[in-house]
């Protein structure tokens, strides 16, 4: 009867299953809907949706199929796609650049068009240059250069980011590997991350165990010794930080957390990234251009029940998330929303540390998209921050 | 008891898709399972639900140390092997050492009861699952005697969770689900009203307008919810606080009075207290 709505909604990655489904049915079955399409909402979610965070999506997925409205339909963060960025970009063009600055880059036309005249004056250009706001070269408006200031600027050859805004990095830099060996300062961190640990009993049965002794001690009317298997932390992560670029600032704190975080797990991997996951991650930064790992070895390799912590500012450009080739290090063939997606499909608790303070978040659009696709699940990396998020990943 | 209808009590306001998520339930015998912010009413629905269906109360306050089979029997085997060193003749009849749980009341309830598992979420993260087939088939076996224990009528189950754990999935599917969100200003205002019939008008729009202003302070650790208005409320009509009172206009308290009610800790008492200043109704 609603076999479509219900695709729909298995579509938008609302966990529907047929038992639901036939819930649903039978509720009608049993006229409980009474006739009103509000009623049939109602009952439609009481049926259909059994946690709060799916509540929006479900929202969204009625709206389509029973009132006929069409959305836009892409792979991963569908709406995050279609309207955000360009509209950010504009809305910051008209508060910094002048008329005619405007119409400049509203001449280049969108990111594509970017990218394709980039190619193009890289090939006319011929020697350095500086100011103006065409040429590639420093302190300019036009989109291309360093030190300039162009929302949809491209840089090229800085080293130190300046308005935490750069659409590409092509410049290979050399990254620090974060130490691990800190340890002034870090107790507080371990403190919190300590909320994390789980204990399970596994391996041989080594402790007694006092109540199913004197349970079956009782029943057999013999002394009966009962042994259980240690407890120990069970709890398995892994930790991907975000490295280089806006990062740098940060590195020191992410250093602390890091060596806190080593000690603290039965299992930890860590991976790096830079600005945002895509299809390669590595693990030691200083071979990192020579050694990566494809992402999907790693979803594959480690089974569900890992916990991922995701370590990063999460500031960068709209179009490093949503478009592919948006990767300020090479050209990736799909946007990194959907990586970031096959992350979490694969390991459903993950959170999101973001060293930067919470205030600062809402000042930078690309922020609140992370924060969009991790389910709100982004925690400051204060103590209570990470409380918070080591009680989300315990879940 | 079938086509008896829960549509919100004279204590309770139950907003339109709450109705019918618990009709649903009701009907199709699955069990409800509430959500939302503490202070909304998880609780007091289930004694709303039994109140409305005039059915006997079941309720099951779930502890971390909680496990399944508590709900269902427990077997005293300690106190058997003390009697039988005392030769007691009890011990021959091992029935008398079974403790009955309040799932095994519930089942042989003589009239459809409504069973309470309050927070589930506070006990071990399996605890869910290992009622699964209980709730489903409303049976279970009782090792000991080898008796078989069935539901004679099924009972309505309202389950409650405060999100502190994910429940497993599997359980999940098995019932209907509510979030019961904050209620608006309206519906609030309703609620007032049944637990305060007759309180004055004007007192309990200030109250709300200053209410409503409480949680919106940004950064607050513990917002104020339904049941902490209605205790503020209760005592500002005890302690006779008129409503000019709640207006900012008494420029020397910059806290709302009897704030204790509204606000639970004291990092969040500072907290108000610097932003006061920001917040007052400077407009009016």
């Amino acid at each position: 009867m609603f076999a479509n709505f219900f695709f729909e909604l298995r579509a938008h990655k609302v966990p529907v299953s047929l038992r639901e489904y036939l819930t649903l049915i039978e509720a009608m079955d049993q006229d409980l809907a009474g006739g009103s399409v509000e009623d049939f909402y109602y009952l439609a979610r009481a049926a259909l949706v059994k946690d709060e965070r799916n509540l929006d999506k479900f929202d969204r997925v009625f709206g389509q199929v029973f009132k006929g409205l069409s959305g836009a339909h892409a792979e991963g963060g569908d709406a995050l796609a279609a309207s955000i960025p360009e509209e950010w970009l504009r809305k910051i063009a008209e508060r910094v650049l002048t008329e005619d600055e405007k119409a400049l880059v509203k001449s280049l036309g969108g990111f594509e068009r970017l990218m394709e005249t980039l190619r193009k004056r890289l090939a006319e250009q011929q020697g350095r240059h500086q100011g103006g706001g065409k040429w590639i070269g420093t302190a300019g408006t036009s989109p291309y250069g360093a030190y300039g200031y162009n929302p949809e600027g491209v840089r090229i050859g800085q080293d130190e980011n300046r308005h935490h805004r750069a659409i590409k990095v092509w410049d290979k830099r050399g990254f620090k590997n974060l130490d691990d060996q800190v340890e002034i300062g870090v107790r507080n961190i371990k403190l919190a991350l300590r909320r994390l640990r789980r204990f399970a009993r596994e391996g041989a049965a080594a402790e007694l165990d006092l109540p199913d002794t004197i349970r079956a001690t009782a029943r057999r009317g013999w002394l009966d010794v009962r042994l259980v298997p240690e407890r120990h932390n069970a709890v398995k992560v892994l930790l991907f930080l975000d490295i280089g670029g806006s990062m740098d600032p940060h590195v020191r704190v992410m250093a602390e957390l890091f060596s806190a975080a080593r000690s603290e797990f039965k299992h930890l991997e860590y991976f790096y990234f830079h600005n945002f996951l895509y299809e390669r991650v590595w693990r030691d930064n200083h071979r990192r251009h020579a050694e990566t790992i494809p992402t999907t070895e790693v979803l594959r390799t480690f089974p569900a029940d890992y916990r991922v912590l995701v370590v990063g500012d999460a500031a960068m450009s709209p179009y490093e998330i949503t478009h592919p080739g948006g990767s300020v290090e090479h050209w990736n063939q799909e946007p990194g929303v959907v990586w970031m997606q096959r992350l979490l499909d694969v390991y459903p608790r993950a959170v999101w540390l973001n060293p930067v303070p919470p205030a600062w978040w809402e000042t930078t659009a690309s922020v609140g998209m992370v924060r969009r696709i991790m389910g709100g699940r982004m925690y400051p990396t204060t103590l209570e921050g990470l409380d918070r998020a080591m009680r989300e990943l315990a879940r | 008891m079938d086509r008896k209808r829960f549509q919100g009590t004279d204590t309770f306001i139950a907003t339109e898709d709450l109705r019918i998520a618990v009709n649903a339930a009701v009907a199709l015998e699955r069990p409800l399972l509430i959500k939302g912010e503490p202070g909304t009413g998880k609780t007091v629905l289930a004694h709303e639900i039994a109140r409305a269906l005039e059915a006997p109360l079941i309720a099951w306050h779930i502890k971390s140390t909680t496990k399944a089979q508590h709900g269902l029997y427990e077997y005293d085997a300690v106190a058997r092997l003390r009697d039988s060193q005392l030769g007691d003749a009890r011990i021959h009849d091992i029935r008398n050492y079974i403790l009955k749980g309040k799932l095994w009341h519930a089942f042989e309830s003589a009239a459809r009861p409504v069973l309470l598992i309050d927070e589930i979420d506070k006990a071990d993260i399996e605890f869910p699952n290992d009622l699964l087939l209980e709730l489903d088939k409303m049976e279970f076996h009782v090792y000991e005697t080898g008796e078989m224990v069935r539901a004679r009528l099924r009972p309505v189950i309202v389950i409650t969770s405060n999100n502190e754990k994910e429940l497993p999935d599997a359980f999940l599917r098995r019932c209907f689900f509510h979030y019961i969100s904050f209620p608006d200003r309206e519906t609030m205002a309703r609620i007032v009203d049944v637990h305060f019939p007759g309180i004055q008008k004007r007192l309990v729009r200030e109250a709300l307008t200053l209410f409503y202003e409480v949680r919106e302070v940004p950064g607050l650790k513990k917002r104020p919810s339904t049941s902490e208005l209605l205790d503020w409320l209760k005592l500002l009509l005890v302690e006779g606080i008129p409503p000019e009172a709640l207006r900012a206009s008494d420029r020397r308290s910059l806290i709302p009075p009897l704030h204790g009610a509204l606000l639970k800790n004291e990092q969040d008492v500072q907290l108000f207290e610097r932003l006061a200043f920001i917040n007052r109704r400077e407009e009016r």
